[in-house]
């Protein structure tokens, strides 16, 4: 018999695993359960994007890509920063295209941290930046983020957790779950603090077009701060593709050479027929953001509404879409609220803690899901509220 | 307020408490621009899309669309015809087309039988209609934005971002 327990990569088998798990293995079996649980588009891909890809198989383009992705792409994705964001990132050296935002996040944070290093993660934030930190045997330094800030970074709570050992700030906004966002005066605020260090900024920005009533401004959009950002974003969110592991990464040349060679290593390239649909969705795809936001936007006031009628406080999530509301009054821990209402109603949201601390208290809600649905889920939790 | 209607569209079922709270206006103020435009018939009906043959699997009901071509008379243009083609309670809709014939006419939820002699018998006859060719729809996908087959659903999905 082998001893696995010595074997194993200690860096590995320290990441704890997903806490809500069983909560998944509850909401399969029950079949009235309504999931508002998930972070995705319910949007399926937008069909000329997906005539895109279906097109490139039947012509047969099914040999890998260049590493860094096609070179077409490379340029409608630098033509669309430069469109919606006024960025400028040269294709061909500033730029790779990934399996996700998820493997940018993975390639910026494996080109940059040392061990030892540490990495300023704000929390409550999407779940994978702290373990890929581990796994470059960086340190993960956590950043409680408050419902009074409207769930911002601020300049003094960055401030307090700079040392010398510093190497990466990520910055999460629009922010996963809490739908905060960062406004220019507030990313000045940040970029004030951080000039005069050598301290690089990861920006994930996936949420950027998920954003309501006001433009989304890029960390790289402020002074002094295009240097230092490596930008990530992608097509899961916007163009409601998540199933086509499409993203991208860029950032100074010199960043860019280092996460090249992992990406070349690890990956090779981005799958072709997913890079093809991206190549249509950057071209012609301006109007589904506009009609998928517009979507978004309604279900986001309407559950806004729903939940304050129900007595929870909520602040106004701006981006992205989730809405974490306060189920404090509950009497009730994050975990045990979405236990019970999902064991008791059959309606899955995600406990703020899953999150990471500072989400206690909290439940994210995401409303990328139909009216009608949404619509049952509050009235679900209103019956729930009135046992507790 | 133009949004409230494009949602009505979609699904006339939404409840002027769902539109306020979708489009960030007061309840009062939807019910009074609802109230207004069905006056103004910006809003003319609601209806629901039935797929019939779910309901009657071994009904004989169908739709047709009818071609007419009608010369237009003095004064009237084609207004005067088509007004004596659409009081007919069979048709359910009627266009005034451009290309090779003037007005498309859609007849459903009747037998061949009953199309044909309302063609024959009724529309035919009509002054001013100097011909018609009749389509039988076979099968319908899509209609209002709303596909008639129940769409699959994609398995083993992602449970938790």
């Amino acid at each position: 018999m082998m001893d696995y327990s010595s074997l194993l990569s200690e860096a590995a088998v320290s990441l704890k695993p997903s806490g809500i798990r069983k909560f998944f293995d509850i909401l399969a079996e029950k079949k009235d359960a309504i999931s508002l649980g998930i972070g995705e588009p319910d949007f399926i891909t937008p069909w000329h994007i997906r005539d895109a890809g279906i097109y490139s198989l039947e012509k047969g383009f099914t040999k890998y890509s260049s590493n860094a992705g096609m070179t077409e792409l490379r340029q409608e994705v630098s033509k669309y920063l430069n469109r919606r964001f006024e960025l400028k990132y040269d294709p061909l050296n500033q730029m790779l295209i990934t399996v996700g935002g998820s493997e940018a996040i993975d390639l910026a944070i494996r080109a940059t941290v040392n061990p030892g290093d540490e990495v300023i993660i704000p929390v409550p934030s999407f779940v994978c930046y702290g373990p890929i930190t581990t796994m470059a045997h960086g340190v993960p330094v956590y950043v409680e983020t408050k419902a009074e800030n409207e769930f911002r970074l601020t300049p003094e709570e960055l401030k307090a957790v700079i040392t010398p050992k510093t190497k990466l700030l990520v910055l999460p906004f629009p922010n996963n779950p809490t739908g905060a966002i960062m406004e220019r005066e507030h990313l000045e605020a940040l970029a004030e603090v951080l000039r005069g260090t050598n301290i690089l900024v990861l920006s994930d920005e996936i949420y950027a077009e998920l954003s309501y009533g006001r433009k989304h401004v890029s960390m790289a959009n402020i002074p002094d701060m295009y240097e230092r950002t490596i930008l990530v974003n992608g097509f899961s969110k916007c163009y409601a593709m998540t199933g086509w592991r499409m993203g991208y990464v860029c950032a100074h040349a010199d960043i860019v050479a280092q996460m090249y060679k992992i990406h070349q290593y690890c990956l090779m390239c981005a799958p072709t027929v997913s890079q093809y649909a991206a190549i249509e969705a950057l071209r012609n795809g301006d109007a589904d953001i506009a009609m998928m936001r517009g979507e978004y936007d309604r279900r986001r006031k309407y559950l806004l509404e729903g939940l304050r009628e129900l007595g929870l406080s909520c602040f106004e999530p701006r981006g992205a879409f989730y809405a974490f509301p306060s189920i404090q009054s509950t009497g009730l821990s994050s975990e045990e609220f979405c236990e019970r209402f999902l064991m008791e109603k059959s309606v899955a949201v995600i406990p703020g803690t899953a999150f990471g601390k500072g989400g206690e208290g909290f439940v994210r809600i995401c409303y990328a899901s139909s009216i009608e649905r949404i619509t049952e889920a509050l009235s679900r939790m209103r019956e729930f509220l009135k046992t507790i | 307020m133009e949004e409230i209607l494009r949602l009505l569209e979609k699904d006339a079922r939404y409840t002027s408490k769902q539109l306020a709270a979708m489009t960030g206006q007061e309840q009062g103020k939807v019910e009074e621009y609802l109230t207004q435009a069905e006056a103004d018939g910006k809003i003319i009906g609601y209806t629901a899309i039935v797929d019939w043959d779910k309901v009657d699997k071994s009904s004989d009901l169908v739709t047709a669309l009818i071609e007419v071509k009608i010369s237009p008379q003095r004064g009237e243009g084609f207004d005067r015809i088509a007004e004596r083609i659409y009081q007919y309670d069979e048709v359910e809709s009627l266009y005034l087309m451009s290309g090779t014939f003037d007005l498309a006419v859609f007849i459903s939820g009747r037998t061949m039988r009953d199309i044909s002699s309302f063609v024959f018998g009724s529309l035919a006859t009509i002054e001013g209609v100097t011909g018609t060719a009749t389509h039988f729809i076979m099968k319908k996908y899509k209609e209002k934005h709303k596909i008639f087959e129940k769409q699959e659903e994609q398995e083993d999905r992602l449970l938790f971002v």
